[in-house]
């Protein structure tokens, strides 16, 4: 879908003089012709879920992360990778709005949401965030039984059909892998499993609701290589039906999960003193890992940085 | 095999010197500061139960309150019971709920505006307010206009509970992790509803705990209702809490433990123990309904 006008679609307007910032605009010229040629050619590929286009979220004044212009494409498990403060969490909050939740968060640019303005006047981020749905570093299963946990999606949707409620419960809990391990326990607390079992359990909250796409944000960093193991095998198995983003640290789960890898880097304004988050170099999985095109890339890649 | 290599004289017990001094006065002073709360505590427990537990009887729970002249044998304290227990329910309906609202409105909705400030600094005043003058402030607003009632001792009970139900809730609702928060949005939930289903439930435990301290703590007031009921001058059962004097409790223990009959001071020390039970009571009924409700938190 082509969008010809350029139109700043933040919900909240902010004035100009708020938003300049001593951080000069990140692109070199080549790289800015580079990643529009590779955009050029991968746009006409596949479905577009996400269009981001020249987006820069702040915190109250800080630039968390500068013009970042990407796709995302259907059914394709897309991985941000980078140093920490490079802004993918913050990409990543940014594409359910959950950055909404944050006090003095801000959004500027053009996010779309298969074809929709993501942060337009009447969207409202309860309806966003019925479609995309998000699992977090931290495990976070609520205090209830393992049954209304995953229960709770359906049931703040209007879902009270005691039968079709055990319908979805079995069947996310089973897209999950962990039916089998929970079958005889349903009503006891969520609180009560193991770290990795609880991630699942997340992981089938979240995909309860049927959403569109699941966002990720570094499911694995408190799990061990096992309970990651499932998980991975679990996106595997799901992006069928899914489209998922992830944010990793972990550059092998990126290479081994992924078909799309993002590498996002921090700019350093040497004179000010601020830093911003960008994205440097966004192509298939194998591509960015085997023949980075920008040196940043290719130095975090093979491990000489970060 | 590797052979255990030994003989390195490893000394891993607990070093000597400063450190270690100063480890064991800390713990000394701990465990005599802990002796020293508990003291005082046991003494008055043990004095109102050794004192009151003699004249406890149904007909002593059940029974008029007599003219104090009369010996401890005669009479009981009911009218007092019926009363703590109307006033102080009356107040609890009428502070928790609104405190709790305050406190979810303090820490979810507005708080950090100038509104949400205003409130919780005029709320932390109020926890400091004397509770005589809370009776006086009934007592000029309501009192001289609709007269005395066990509704009026309600009022300025409520009024005292308010400030701690809203601190202990506020305080509460800001250790539930946001991740539960983010957890609950991330599938779509209102701003209400993470606040009803999810907010509220982890931290339930807590809440109803301060709503107790209040509520144990409104229970045991007298001067706020020196104002407001005219405990001192009835005696007599008011079942209608909503209009004439009535009587509680603590005017009962006040007014009795001041008596210089016998019979009046047993009867104060058996109604003391009443206090306390009813208190103790309260207690462990909130904490098995909330074990039930927070079953679910390990």
């Amino acid at each position: 879908m082509e969008q010809s006008e350029q139109e700043s679609v933040t919900g909240r307007q902010v004035p100009e003089s708020a938003t300049r910032q001593d951080v000069p605009l990140p692109e070199p010229a080549a790289l800015q012709a580079r990643e529009a040629a590779a955009q050029q050619e991968a746009w006409g590929s596949g479905e577009h879920v996400f269009d981001v286009k020249n987006t820069s979220v702040y915190y109250g004044s800080f630039r968390a992360v500068t013009d970042v212009s990407l796709a995302i494409y259907e059914h394709e498990i897309t991985a941000f990778i980078g140093p920490s403060g490079c802004g993918k969490t913050t990409v990543l909050r940014s594409l359910n709005r959950m950055n909404d939740l944050v006090v003095g968060a801000r959004v500027e640019g053009d996010v779309r949401y298969r074809g929709a303005p993501l942060y337009g006047k009447d969207v409202s981020p309860i309806a966003v965030r019925r479609r995309i749905g998000m699992v977090f570093q931290k495990p976070n299963p609520f205090p209830k039984s393992i049954y209304d946990n995953i229960a709770y999606g359906p049931r703040i949707n209007g879902q009270h059909n005691k039968k079709k409620l055990d319908e979805i419960v079995e069947r996310s809990l089973r897209q999950a892998a962990l039916w089998d391990e929970v079958k005889d326990r349903l009503n006891k607390s969520g609180l009560g499993l193991s770290g990795g079992q609880a991630q699942r359990l997340c992981i089938a909250r979240t995909l309860a609701v049927e959403p569109d796409v699941v966002l990720m944000d570094e499911p694995c960093s408190a799990l061990d290589p096992i309970a990651t193991g499932a998980i991975e095998d679990l996106m595997q198995e799901i992006k069928s039906k899914y489209t998922i983003v992830i944010v990793t640290h972990n550059m092998q789960q990126a290479t081994r999960v992924s078909d799309r890898t993002a590498f996002y880097s921090v700019l350093v304004n040497p004179t000010s003193d601020t830093r911003t988050g960008v994205l440097v170099e966004y192509a298939p999985t194998a591509q960015l890992f085997e023949d980075p095109q920008d040196d940043r890339t290719k130095a975090y890649v093979t491990g000489r940085m970060g | 095999m590797a052979a255990v290599t030994g003989q390195q004289n490893v000394d891993l017990r607990e070093p000597k010197g400063w450190r270690r001094t100063s480890n064991r006065i800390v713990t000394v002073l701990m465990v005599l500061a802990f002796v020293l709360v508990i003291i005082p505590l046991g003494f008055v427990l043990v004095t109102v139960v050794a004192k009151g537990i003699s004249i406890i009887s149904v007909t002593f729970l059940t029974s008029q309150i007599p003219p104090n002249v009369a010996p401890a044998d005669v009479g009981g304290i009911w009218p007092a019971i019926l009363g703590t227990l109307e006033i102080v329910g009356l107040a609890t309906l009428m502070a928790v709920p609104l405190g709790i609202l305050g406190a979810i409105y303090l820490n979810e909705y507005g708080g950090r505006g100038p509104l949400g400030v205003l409130i919780g600094f005029m709320s932390d005043v109020m926890t400091g307010v004397p509770s005589i003058i809370m009776g006086l402030f009934i007592f000029s607003i309501w009192v001289l206009h609709f007269g005395y009632s066990g509704f009026a001792g309600a009022l300025a009970l409520g009024c005292l509970m308010l400030p701690i139900v809203i601190r202990s809730t506020y305080e509460m609702l800001r250790l539930v992790p946001n991740s539960l928060r983010e957890g609950s949005y991330a599938l779509g939930a209102t701003k209400a509803r993470v606040t009803l289903t999810v907010v509220l439930p982890a931290a339930i435990g807590g809440i109803v705990s301060g709503a107790l301290l209040a509520v144990a703590r409104a229970a045991g007031e007298t001067a706020p209702l020196i104002f407001t009921i005219l405990g001192g001058l009835t005696l007599a059962t008011n079942p209608n809490v909503f209009s004439g004097a009535t009587t509680a409790l603590p005017l009962l223990i006040f007014s009795n433990a001041s008596s210089p009959y016998v019979g009046a001071q047993a009867r104060g020390w058996g109604a003391a123990l009443t206090l306390i039970v009813i208190c103790f009571v309260l207690m462990i009924a909130a904490r098995l309904v909330t074990a039930r409700f927070a079953r679910y938190s390990r």
